[in-house]
């Protein structure tokens, strides 16, 4: 554990309190915002770790959701949907996580790509199970009050974080994340020292994807109704690597501040400028890319101070 | 008859895919980079043809003409301005910038031209060739001629002119073209350049044969990177090959599973080359 792990779980501990404060529209907010955390957190564990461009968030998001969303329907109680849904997704991408990683670059980054449109086509031509391009309703949690229906949901979402919160600082300070690192700095040199990196590779694209599965199983609970062109929405594959270079790629507290932040952003576009809402936001990626390439991780006091008050005369 | 109707179809069509695919090919090849936002290249490129024809009068044909330099302009600053800053950086980036740039457009055409499907409809119509029972519509059959002919252009280009060598130097080994005395960064934006005409033309030939919506821009993304996996990167016989090579399985995909499974089938192929086969039926390191 070091300073960054303890200051995300204390600014996790401080959104736990959130339902003290906010009325309906800040707790949705509060869930979304644990929602796009959960998804940078899960990325980062493939795409800063391990390096390997991942743009197969909403394949599992998608899977998730509909599996979640079945299950409910036959009567099965919502935490053991989502804890299947959960264990569903982790052996489903481990398994074509040892298939996919041994592509690199540009390649592997399509390959996960076409995994989204792979899983809509096959969502949405099985009409039987999950009523095809109609969608699918699910049936009401409690049916009690809005309130208490949105801290329920606030709250899961919340713990969902905190477990991928968890795991992903276990990660980082275990052999495993030791082991991915060495993948992405140099992984012929890493399996040549004895490391079996396609195993590696398969645990930490398993490990992206429970999580992004179970959020997803509690966002179509949450929502009640989802169709194919909604939770497989290759929009969800790029927002958290956008959060994630926001905030810094590869730094667990990073991506989730990269996260609450993307969250704010997105908010206030869409209030303002619901027309061309996609439009800014694509602005918002391109400036970002410019000017702050390694994210909010990379602005040190020091040289907001050199900025603001003029340079030392550099080597050159 | 069928089967040949299905071949027809799909020689027709595969030619169609290998000139949507040919520019992103060249982009990713000499650039290393994927070009996103060619799906929506290739959206306004049919915009283009149908709001020339509809408000101008002037027939596809000279809409190519003016298409080509629109597009190539467009192209070229791009990359001088925006994609030369971050070339050097890893895959992430550059993807994710093309991804924003596809955002902005796709956003600007569905603002302006509204995401209803629209279709140019010539007039008089071309009509179609029937041999037996195969059918053919002749407007089809012009613009699969269009799209070889210009592939056939880009392969001259890259082969005769200096500055086609030039772009198949940079793609051979960067370090020697600069030591050979060729300026990297404007040949990238020159490729770049011919990336936009090409799809901006396919754009064009496109709006004569299926309805015109920004929301269709990423379909044509797909095609073309499906089409460059199976025919090899940044080749242009493997461009064909590849286009034809998915025309013919979706082709019989849809006879015999139906429609609805075309895509899965293509991405199914996709993966399955990528893991087998990786560098495509005719990649090699060159454009031969």
């Amino acid at each position: 554990m070091t300073r960054s792990h303890y200051i995300l779980f204390a600014f996790l501990a401080c959104v736990a309190a959130l339902p003290l404060f906010g009325e309906a529209y800040a707790l949705r907010l509060g869930t979304m915002a644990c929602m796009y955390a959960v998804f940078a957190l899960s990325w980062n564990i493939v795409g800063g770790f391990a390096g390997y461009p991942s743009f197969s968030t909403a394949a599992f998001f998608g899977l998730g959701a509909y599996s979640t969303g079945i299950l409910m329907n036959k009567g099965v109680p919502l935490l053991v949907s989502v804890g299947v849904s959960l264990v569903f997704c982790l052996l489903l991408a481990a398994a074509f996580g040892a298939v996919l990683l041994r592509l690199r670059g540009h390649y592997f980054a399509i390959a996960s790509l076409s995994l989204v449109e792979v899983f809509r086509e096959l969502v949405n031509n099985a009409t039987d199970l999950t009523g095809g391009g109609m969608g699918l309703n699910i049936p009401l949690v409690s049916g009690s009050s809005v309130m208490s229906d949105a801290t329920f949901f606030f709250y899961a979402m919340w713990g969902l974080l905190l477990i991928t919160a968890i795991t992903v600082t276990i990660v980082a300070t275990s052999k495993l994340g030791f082991g991915l690192n060495c993948i992405r700095q140099n992984e012929t040199a890493a399996s040549m020292v004895g490391l079996n990196a396609t195993l590696y590779k398969a645990i930490a694209f398993g490990l992206s994807a429970c999580f992004v599965g179970a959020a997803g199983g509690l966002y179509a609970a949450w929502v009640h109704y989802i169709d194919p062109s909604d939770v497989f929405d290759i929009l969800y594959s790029v927002k958290p690597i956008v959060m994630a270079l926001m905030g810094g790629l590869g730094s667990p507290l990073g991506v989730v501040f990269g996260a609450f932040l993307y969250l704010g952003l997105e908010e206030v576009v869409w209030r303002n400028y619901i027309q061309i809402h996609s439009g800014v936001l694509g602005v918002l990626i391109i400036l970002l890319l410019l000017f702050l390439p390694h994210g909010l991780v990379s602005l040190r006091i020091e040289k907001i101070r050199q900025a603001l008050f003029g340079r030392k005369a550099s080597h050159v | 008859m069928l089967a040949i109707q299905v071949l027809i179809n799909a020689l027709v069509l595969g030619c169609l895919y290998a000139c949507i695919a040919i520019g992103f090919s060249l982009v990713w090849g000499v650039l290393n980079v994927i070009n996103l936002i060619h799906g929506s290249f290739i959206v306004l490129g049919a915009y283009l043809a149908w709001g020339a024809y509809n408000s101008l009068g002037l027939s596809p044909w000279y809409s190519l003409l003016i298409a080509a330099p629109a597009f190539f302009v467009f192209g070229y600053v791009l990359q001088r301005i925006l994609l030369n800053r971050v070339i050097t950086a890893p895959v992430l980036v550059t993807l994710t910038l093309t991804f924003g740039l596809d955002l902005i457009l796709n956003n600007a055409m569905i603002y302006y031209f509204k995401a209803d499907y629209r279709k140019l409809i010539l007039n008089p119509p071309t009509g179609s060739i029937s041999i037996f029972d195969v059918v053919v519509p002749i407007d089809r059959l012009i613009a699969t001629g269009a799209a070889l002919f210009l592939t056939f252009l880009l392969y001259l280009l890259l082969r005769r002119s200096k500055v086609g060598r030039a772009i198949v130097a940079v793609r051979l080994d960067r370090d020697a073209a600069v030591l050979m005395g060729v300026d990297v960064k404007s040949i990238y934006a020159v490729a770049f350049g011919l990336g936009a005409a090409l799809a901006g033309c396919a754009g064009v030939l496109m709006a004569l044969i299926f309805p015109i919506s920004p929301l269709t821009s990423s379909a044509y993304l797909g095609k073309a990177f499906v089409v460059c996996v199976l025919g090899g990167l940044g080749s242009v016989s493997g461009a064909l090959a590849g286009g034809l090579l998915l025309a013919l399985v979706e082709g019989i995909g849809s006879v015999y599973l139906g429609p609805a499974h075309a895509v899965t089938l293509s991405f199914v192929l996709l993966i399955v080359f990528l893991i087998v086969r990786p560098q495509g039926l005719l990649g090699r390191k060159g454009f031969e």
